[in-house]
């Protein structure tokens, strides 16, 4: 086999791993998008929240300390505590929670039954306000995040595929565990929404809010539980990106990232956002890798929406999509 | 007591169309725009040019420019950085191809090339509707900026990917570069807003702008009743980009005088000028401009209280500042949906009545 097939298929195998973080971000978006219709914008910033309280609990950093030292002239850091990763994952799910309490409180729940355009537009709002309180909380610095996963070269399939084909494939260790963790965690959400009780709520009132509410189904108790669903799958998200690049501001521009993703896929549809995420993944680094040097490089930054933009023209309800019907 | 329109009699078609049929609104409006020409201009120094009034004035433009496509069209756009971006370009390449040339034809002449940019990006938008489009605008945003950062002839080849304005002057006055004097920058800007505003207010009473206003409420009920949304929508991406790529021209050549693309016309860019049209109120050309004031000077309050007087460190004003943005734009949608506009419609309301409420 020649070199350059052989370097197309590592660049395929390395999107397909990059897909699957993309579908994992995408993951969060549908899920809130089926059961309530909104288009949260601010899921990447939610990842962005949850990776840094959960260094901020890990490291014991005391919340709001900047503020305070600002406010009171006084110099306090750190409580002194050094927490074990799965301790602090347990703590940050009960703030994501706490937000999803109040997202719906504050928010959604006043915004009922306006346009989807409008909502959309909120969460943009909510964005920038958890951005800013992320920083306010916990400063801005680059963090280092390491839960115990782990990370770097995979000697295994290196030698394996250096045995046969002369060429050792390079794929991260951390890239191979989000790939089982995103699978079990689609499993685990397909479970959850198809066997227990709430699931079934939760897609009872994804089909229809006023027949679920008639039925006795709490609207209010239902859209928390989907926020904080979606703030566990945006921590999971935010663990794996946190792994890879450090805690800092570009982890909420993976939302943008997945919001191709999301495109190709359709907006309702779990399957859909896996394998969109699997699709962008593949192709950008494809793309980037055969056009990149004739066109200057960097084509990541576009190609996604490009390609998922063509594709609309041409099936306006994304891959896996719900047909859109419209009245008058 | 002197708000109402009683008393203020009608007597040709003309009088009755005026944009302001109160005499009170008419006045005010008169003695705005006299104070911004005949006033501000003599009293103006750098720091106010710079931090407030030069900023307002092309963001202004801007946000007018994203109304008419997301206030009365209804399509919302998120590429407004990018559409800025080629209007800052557009008016680089003319302004160092044909030197002689006045600027106001090459401002206007960049509008032109971003409006035929705009109208082929808006194209999509005959397929796809609401945020799948906002999504899709995105597209554009990225490329565009993407486009002048990569290819070298857009930035005539200069060594750092920058671009940097010319001296360039009109009627003798120099209006770019860092020894242009402020009110002269000022004027310029101001020119350009005041027509935008006129132009947009004027199309959005008329024809064009009810047919906007049509695909906006319902769109394929519109098209039912005879709007062709083909038109409507690529008339209303074309005037949008046109204004959208003057504010960029104006931004780059007048305001900021040497632009790096991915820093002046990223993503954040889009962001604000939908915010700025959020607050201010969509579907209101008065309500552009206070959206832009408000979101222009609010940064530069903040920073007064902040770090002036409390004596915050900067970073954790500028946190603050996010804070209170997105906390804005929640309230807004929460309790006035309409923005700032509309705060103004219903004090204009309680003053028809003043000071005899029933």
């Amino acid at each position: 086999m020649s070199d350059q097939f052989l370097f197309a298929a590592e660049v395929t195998l390395n999107g397909l791993m990059s897909g699957v973080l993309y579908a994992l971000v995408a993951l969060g978006f549908v899920l809130i998008y089926k059961a309530s219709g909104i288009f949260n914008y601010a899921q990447g910033v939610m990842a962005l929240f949850a990776a840094m309280t959960l260094v901020g609990i890990m490291d014991g950093q005391v919340p709001f300390s900047h503020l305070i030292n600002a406010i009171f002239g006084t110099e306090i850091h750190h409580f002194g505590w050094h927490l074990p990763g799965l301790l602090a994952i347990l703590l940050t799910m009960v703030v994501m929670a706490g937000l999803a309490w109040c997202v719906q409180q504050f928010v959604m729940r006043h915004l009922i039954g306006q346009a989807p355009i409008i909502l959309f537009m909120a969460t943009i709002g909510l964005a920038y306000l958890l951005e800013g309180v992320a920083d306010l909380m916990w400063g801005s610095e680059i963090r280092k995040l390491d839960v115990g996963l782990p990370q770097g070269i995979n000697e295994t399939i290196d030698s394996v595929t250096y045995g046969m084909f002369g060429y050792g494939f390079f794929i991260d260790n951390l890239d191979i565990v989000a790939t089982v963790i995103a699978a079990l965690l689609v499993i685990a959400l397909v479970i959850f929404s198809q066997y227990t009780k709430q699931g079934r709520a939760m897609r009872a009132v994804a089909d229809d809010h006023q027949a679920a509410l008639s039925v006795g189904i709490s609207l209010n108790f239902i859209w928390v539980m989907v926020w904080s669903v979606a703030g566990f799958v945006a921590l999971v998200a935010g663990i794996m990106w946190g792994t890879k690049s450090g805690v800092q501001f570009s982890l909420s521009l993976i939302a943008l990232k997945a919001l191709p993703v999301l495109m190709l896929g359709g907006f309702t549809s779990i399957p859909g956002a896996i394998v969109g995420g699997l699709i962008i993944g593949v192709g950008e680094k494809l793309f980037d890798f055969m056009f990149g040097p004739m066109l200057g490089g960097a084509t990541e930054n576009w190609f996604a929406y490009v390609l998922a933009l063509l594709f609309l023209v041409f099936r306006p309800q994304g891959l896996f999509g719900d047909r859109i019907i419209e009245r008058v | 007591m002197f708000y109402r329109e009683a008393g203020d009699f009608k007597t040709s078609y003309l009088e009755d169309n005026q944009t302001f049929p109160i005499r009170f609104d008419r006045y005010r409006y008169y003695a705005v725009l006299a104070v911004a020409f005949l006033v501000v201009p003599f009293i103006i120094n750098d720091y106010w040019a710079n931090a407030i009034l030069l900023p307002f004035l092309i963001y202004g433009i801007a946000s007018i420019g994203l109304n008419v496509l997301t206030g009365y069209c209804g399509q919302v756009s998120l590429g407004t950085g990018g559409f800025m971006a080629v209007g800052a370009y557009a008016c680089y390449k003319l302004m160092t191809a044909f030197p002689e040339v006045s600027m106001f034809i090459h401002v206007i002449l960049a509008g032109g090339i971003t409006a035929v940019v705009g109208v082929l990006f808006g194209l999509p938008s005959l397929r796809i509707k609401g945020f799948y489009l906002a999504v899709a605008t995105l597209a554009a945003q990225f490329f565009l900026v993407w486009l002048f950062n990569r290819v070298p002839w857009f930035y005539n080849y200069s060594a750092s990917g920058q671009i940097s304005a010319p001296e360039r002057s009109v009627f003798g006055v120099l209006i770019t570069g860092p020894n242009a004097p402020s009110w002269a920058t000022y004027l310029f800007c101001l020119i350009f807003l005041t027509l935008a505003g006129i132009i947009a207010r004027n199309l959005t009473r008329g024809t064009v702008g009810r047919s906007w206003m049509a695909i906006r409420d319902m769109d394929i009920a519109a098209e039912i009743i005879g709007v062709n949304p083909l038109r409507a929508k690529m008339t209303a991406f074309a005037v949008s980009s046109f204004f959208v790529g003057i504010a960029g021209a104006l931004f780059f050549s007048i305001y900021l005088g040497a632009v790096e693309v991915g820093e002046a016309f990223g993503i954040q860019k889009s962001f604000l000028v939908l915010f700025m049209v959020i607050i201010g109120g969509l579907g209101s050309i008065f309500g552009s401009l206070a959206g832009a004031a408000f979101l222009v000077v609010l940064p530069v309050v903040l920073k007064l209280i902040g770090v002036d007087i409390l004596g915050w460190p900067t970073d954790i004003v500028a946190h603050f500042q996010l804070v209170i943005v997105g906390a804005l734009i929640i309230t807004f949608l929460v309790l006035e949906p309409h923005g700032i506009a509309q705060l103004w419609r219903v004090i204009k309301e309680k003053l028809r009545l003043w000071p005899f409420p029933h």
